[in-house]
């Protein structure tokens, strides 16, 4: 059910829309952020991956920002329906949020655990997962502030095709390794960065289901739980 | 408006125990102009039924007619049927007296009599029942305490009850409706003058009585019904839209008008 039109306060509906457009401007951020952190693993640029890290204070304080939004609207709106459900929503996709800039701090954690020359082989096929996890986060963030189920449902179902993204370059990693033990620490540290671009979808998904039932006030029917390696 | 609704809801809207009041197929009407169109509701024993919409729904003419208060105007009219317990109050046969006993009312205003605290709950008393003066005693103590103002008046049960405040005043009238000993009980937008302290003693009040009473409650706080009731029933333009266990209403409800109307996009 979607509402039809615009509450009889609106400084009402400018609260909600402000509160979307916050949601939307932490999950930009966190897009860049993976797409940065990506940016600096492949160009090993331990300068730029520490700028990174640091700048990931800017995220946890929009998501402050965020809670204090949510509690002010409903001690100060009392949000019924569609417009409670939404107000519950945006404050736990904005913690969610929060995490999957963590593992994008993460990921730029490690550019230092790299060689800083030599070809490392697997690291060519990081950036298309990384690719499909922050188009996961793009979606379903499109979704919220959409209010579209259709699409939080598709994010939910494009996590698969990343887990199995996930499970073949752990195979391949496995290989490198087995291959030489010289490969098993940059390895690892790759195993390590597609194992966060793995969250990072699995936390989309949590946002989906999220976004779902803010729209539809019904849950998502539950997928089956895969098993990662 | 039942056919409007998808088979869900009307399978969430039957409960399986039989309902206190079962309202079917209502019509009322003043004069020429329809203000309730062919309603259909149950409402349950023992739990609170509130009533919510914008002005002008309806909802205070459906409490009218559940104690026929309106049959003093004689333009008004209504056509249908509301059983209580089986039985057509609506039907003229059934007697007046009885039904004002079984179905008490309390009005958006405080309206005691002007008189003292303890006649205004024993005056509907001595018109039903004939009783000694302790007996008398006994009963008008038993309904101010269960509607939670005795310790307030104990001292001063021969003060005029015009000398209470808003809320004790309003708590008066409930405890004269309790006195003789009513199943159903109306409330027209009780605590809609009370200040916010009296309104949640009146709400706390509604809160205790429930086991006891099938309660129905007219209002125009939503955050009231929210608070007080375990059914709710949404009406706009003599229409019931809606009705289902007050949780589901007020987070997920079905028909759009009633999310529009709950959310503060209508009405």
């Amino acid at each position: 059910m979607t509402p039809t039109g615009a509450h009889t306060s609106s400084a009402f509906d400018e609260d909600l829309r402000d509160l979307r457009e916050l949601i939307a401007e932490m999950g930009e951020r966190a897009e860049a952020a993976i797409h940065e952190a990506m940016h600096c693993l492949v160009e090993r640029d331990t300068e730029a991956a520490a700028t990174l890290v640091e700048a990931d204070q800017e995220i946890d304080r929009l998501e402050a920002e965020a809670e204090d939004r949510v509690v002010q609207l409903i001690a100060l709106r009392a949000p019924m329906a569609d417009d409670l459900r939404d107000a519950l929503a945006a404050l736990k996709i904005a913690g969610v949020v929060e995490r999957i800039a963590d593992y994008a701090k993460n990921i730029a954690r490690r550019v230092k655990r790299l060689p800083k020359t030599g070809s490392i082989e697997p690291l060519s096929l990081l950036p298309q997962m990384a690719k499909m996890a922050s188009a996961m986060v793009h979606d379903v963030l499109v979704a919220f502030v959409e209010r579209d189920a259709g699409k939080a449902r598709r994010v939910c179902e494009s996590d698969d095709e990343l887990d199995d993204f996930y499970d073949s370059i752990f195979r391949t990693l496995l290989t490198f390794m087995m291959e030489n033990p010289q490969n098993i620490g940059p390895s690892t540290t790759l195993l390590f960065v597609a194992k966060n671009l793995e969250r990072i979808g699995d936390h989309a998904t949590n946002i989906a289901e999220m976004v779902y039932f803010a729209a539809t006030g019904d849950r998502l029917p539950d997928s089956p739980e895969r098993e990662t390696p | 408006m039942i056919e409007l609704m998808d088979p869900q809801v009307r399978a969430d809207q039957q409960s399986a125990t039989p309902p206190k009041i079962e309202v079917r197929g209502l019509d009322f009407y003043y004069g020429k102009s329809q203000t309730l169109k062919n309603v259909s509701l149950g409402v349950p024993s023992h739990a609170v039924t509130a009533i919510i919409g914008p002005s002008g729904c309806g909802k205070s003419t459906l409490l009218r007619t559940m104690n026929r208060i309106y049959e003093i105007y004689p333009e008004q009219h209504a056509e249908g049927q509301i059983l209580i317990d089986g039985q057509d109050i609506l039907d003229r046969r059934f007697p007046l007296s009885e039904l004002r006993r079984r179905v008490g009312m309390v009005f958006q205003k405080p309206t005691p009599f002007a008189t003292s605290v303890r006649n205004n709950v024993a005056f509907a008393l001595s018109y039903y029942e004939r009783l000694s003066k302790s007996e008398m005693a006994d009963r008008v103590e038993d309904a101010l305490r269960q509607a939670a103002l005795w310790d307030e008046v104990k001292d001063k049960l021969g003060a005029s009850a015009l000398s209470l405040s808003g809320g004790q005043q309003q708590r008066l009238c409930i405890a004269r409706t309790l006195a003789v000993k009513p199943d159903v009980i109306l409330l027209d937008e009780p605590t809609s003058a009370l200040d916010p302290i009296s309104t949640a003693r009146i709400e706390e009040l509604v809160h205790e009585l429930r086991d006891q009473f099938t309660i129905v409650i007219v209002t125009h706080n939503m955050q009231q019904a929210a608070r007080v009731s375990q059914r709710t029933a949404f009406f706009h333009l003599g229409e019931l839209i809606e009705v289902g266990d007050t949780a589901q209403i007020f987070t997920n409800p079905r028909v759009q008008r009633t999310q529009d109307y709950i959310t503060g996009r209508y009405g």
